[in-house]
């Protein structure tokens, strides 16, 4: 005899919810209402949201394409753009293997005084930025504890793109630690120790077993701490000096063509931030629609 | 080499694991965070504490200092405020609502954490000059939006709007509808449920997301500055005035506004966790 089993009681069909919601007419509310909700909160999204960012390409574009790529091709456009990406290609790099080491000591072992490590890293965020600027001002400073030494020995920190990648590298600093940490947190060490039983090395076991494992959250903490880092504008704004064509970033380039009343070149610098702003959103949702599972629980949509 | 080895000192300092790289990992870390956060902010305080209670306190007092820090703060405030009954009715409509388009919504929440704030700045100004896009047609209203405080508030409420929503979101998709039932199942109307069943669930999420959104704006720069049109004692911001004093190089002034500012922001942040922890008890008490 062989028993038949019925799968149907083991599982039992998935309803699918959101529509029933919508007609159960005790926890919902008047269709009038949901529109009015609905249209208020996507006209408040809308105003506040979109209308800014169409506002970067209308005004970029307003004395036509010729001036928009003439602003682009200006020589202290291009250094700005320079530095930009010079600043962000070290910031970004030094973070994420400063975020990978603590997100490994802190999922993979226990340890006192762990939670206060994990406020500690976080403590970047709630800086203003301007504070991060003036950190390294009174550090490295003319009138700072270690301006006089740098300056005898012919060191440039302030006024210079190390000091500029030191400011990036403050305000990005959480970034992908953060990502990793509750990411790791949740798929715990099994995989590890598996591999590690198996005879692999700790570098074989972090290289074929936690790096697949932890990529996709690591991607989605590089997008942002990116994004930051190219985008920063008050703490580098502190310690750049504002030099042209040496030490201005394309958000202090953006500041300057402003301040001259250059509104189209400004506008256009602005427009390639923008974009930059867009790619990384669209990569950003792309993860969280088709990775979500490998991405931390709050990232899951 | 093998690493998978520890040396009897990392044992001492942690249960026994077989996973290696503790020492390596852990120390890495440390040395980093301590080179590139809490050696230089220690310096800030070093500094403050060099010019005594004093020292500051005159810095602070002067009327330009105190109406930026009031300018700061109460803008911060507000612009959270904004957010926080925006953002929830955003985070609601998201979560029980069905509209084209809202993944592409869902999406650009996140813009003002991508946007880089100086671009921000320039077209929020753009919108709300005198001659701009919005502020053409305010204008003759007599409602002057940039170079104005209000020009602070707008860029505050844009930079620190994902904060509300991403906070009050996924607690508004967990929150049981089970509940919603029984309240209405027990005789309740729509608002009462939402008053006394749906808020209270969402109450310590909307504070924390309060919270985030007050501090991101307090110490906002980059988005101000453009559409603040800085005039000093009306529409001057705090981190702007460091900036100043900076540039005069006044470094124990600039350092004053800072610690001011650190000072003022942890007491307030204080002030709304206990808040929080007040409802969460008050909540579980019931």
């Amino acid at each position: 005899m062989s028993p038949a089993i019925d799968h149907s009681l083991q599982d039992p069909p998935q309803l699918p919810r959101e529509p029933l919601i919508e007609k159960n007419a005790v926890i919902t509310e008047a269709p009038w209402v949901r529109r009015t909700l609905t249209a208020v909160a996507l006209l408040f999204l809308c105003g506040f949201l979109l209308l800014p960012l169409v506002a970067v390409f209308v005004e970029a574009l307003r004395n036509g394409v010729e001036t928009y790529f003439e602003a682009l091709k200006d020589p202290d456009a291009l250094a700005a753009i320079e530095l930009t990406l010079i600043a962000a290609a070290i910031a970004v790099p030094l973070n994420l293997v400063f975020g990978v080491s603590a997100a490994w000591a802190i999922t993979k072992f226990e340890f006192r005084g762990k939670s206060l490590l994990v406020s500690l890293i976080d403590l970047p965020f709630s800086v203003s930025p301007v504070v991060a600027g003036l950190i390294y001002v009174l550090i490295f400073g003319s009138h700072g504890w270690a301006g006089p030494w740098l300056s005898e020995h012919g060191i440039k920190v302030l006024f210079s793109t190390p000091g500029i990648v030191l400011a990036t590298v403050f305000v990005t600093f959480p970034f992908i630690a953060r990502e990793l940490i509750p990411l790791m947190t949740e798929q715990g060490t099994d995989d590890e120790q598996a591999a590690l039983s198996l005879g692999a090395t700790g570098w074989q076991t972090f290289w074929r077993v936690t790096l697949p494992n932890i990529k996709w959250g690591l991607l989605y903490g590089v997008l942002l701490c990116n994004a930051r880092a190219m985008g920063e504008f008050g703490a580098v704004s502190v310690v750049s000096g504002h030099i042209r064509g040496q030490t201005n970033t394309m958000p202090l380039h953006v500041e300057i063509l402003y301040n001259e009343y250059q509104f189209s070149a400004a506008f256009a610098v602005a427009s390639l931030l923008a974009m930059l702003a867009l790619l990384t959103l669209g990569i950003k949702s792309w993860l969280e629609w088709r990775h979500s599972d490998e991405l931390s629980a709050t990232r899951r949509h | 080499m093998t690493s998978a080895a520890p040396t009897t000192r990392a044992r001492a300092l942690r249960p026994r694991s077989a996973i290696p790289g503790f020492g390596l990992t852990l120390g890495f870390t440390l040395l980093y965070l301590s080179l590139i956060v809490l050696i230089p902010l220690a310096g800030v305080f070093l500094k403050s504490a060099s010019l005594g209670w004093e020292g500051i306190w005159h810095v602070v007092s002067s009327p330009r200092v105190v109406a930026a820090l009031k300018l700061s703060f109460g803008a911060a405030l507000i612009g959270a405020g904004i957010n926080a009954v925006f953002g929830t009715l955003v985070a609601w409509v998201f979560v029980r609502y069905q509209f084209p388009g809202k993944r592409f919504f869902d999406a650009a929440i996140d813009l003002p954490f991508a946007l880089p704030t100086a671009v921000a700045g320039i077209a929020l100004t753009a919108l709300y000059a005198p001659n701009g896009w919005i502020g053409q047609y305010l204008e003759p209203l007599g409602i002057k939006v940039a170079y104005s405080p209000l020009g602070v508030i707008v860029a505050c409420t844009f930079i620190s709007l994902p904060f509300v929503v991403r906070t009050v979101q996924p607690v508004l998709e967990e929150a049981e509808k089970e509940l919603e039932e029984a309240a209405a199942s027990l005789g309740a109307n729509r608002w009462q449920t939402i008053t006394r069943v749906i808020l209270p669930t969402v109450l310590p999420a909307l504070i924390t997301g309060f919270t985030l959104a007050f501090a991101r704006a307090v110490g906002e720069y980059g988005s101000i500055i453009f559409i603040a049109g800085n005039l000093p004692m009306v529409s001057e911001i705090a981190p702007l005035l460091i900036i100043i004093k900076l540039e005069e190089f006044d470094y124990a002034g600039a350092t004053a506004v800072a610690a001011a500012m650190l000072v003022l922001s942890f007491l307030l942040l204080l002030v709304i966790n206990g808040l929080q922890i007040w409802t969460r008890s008050r909540r579980n008490r019931k």
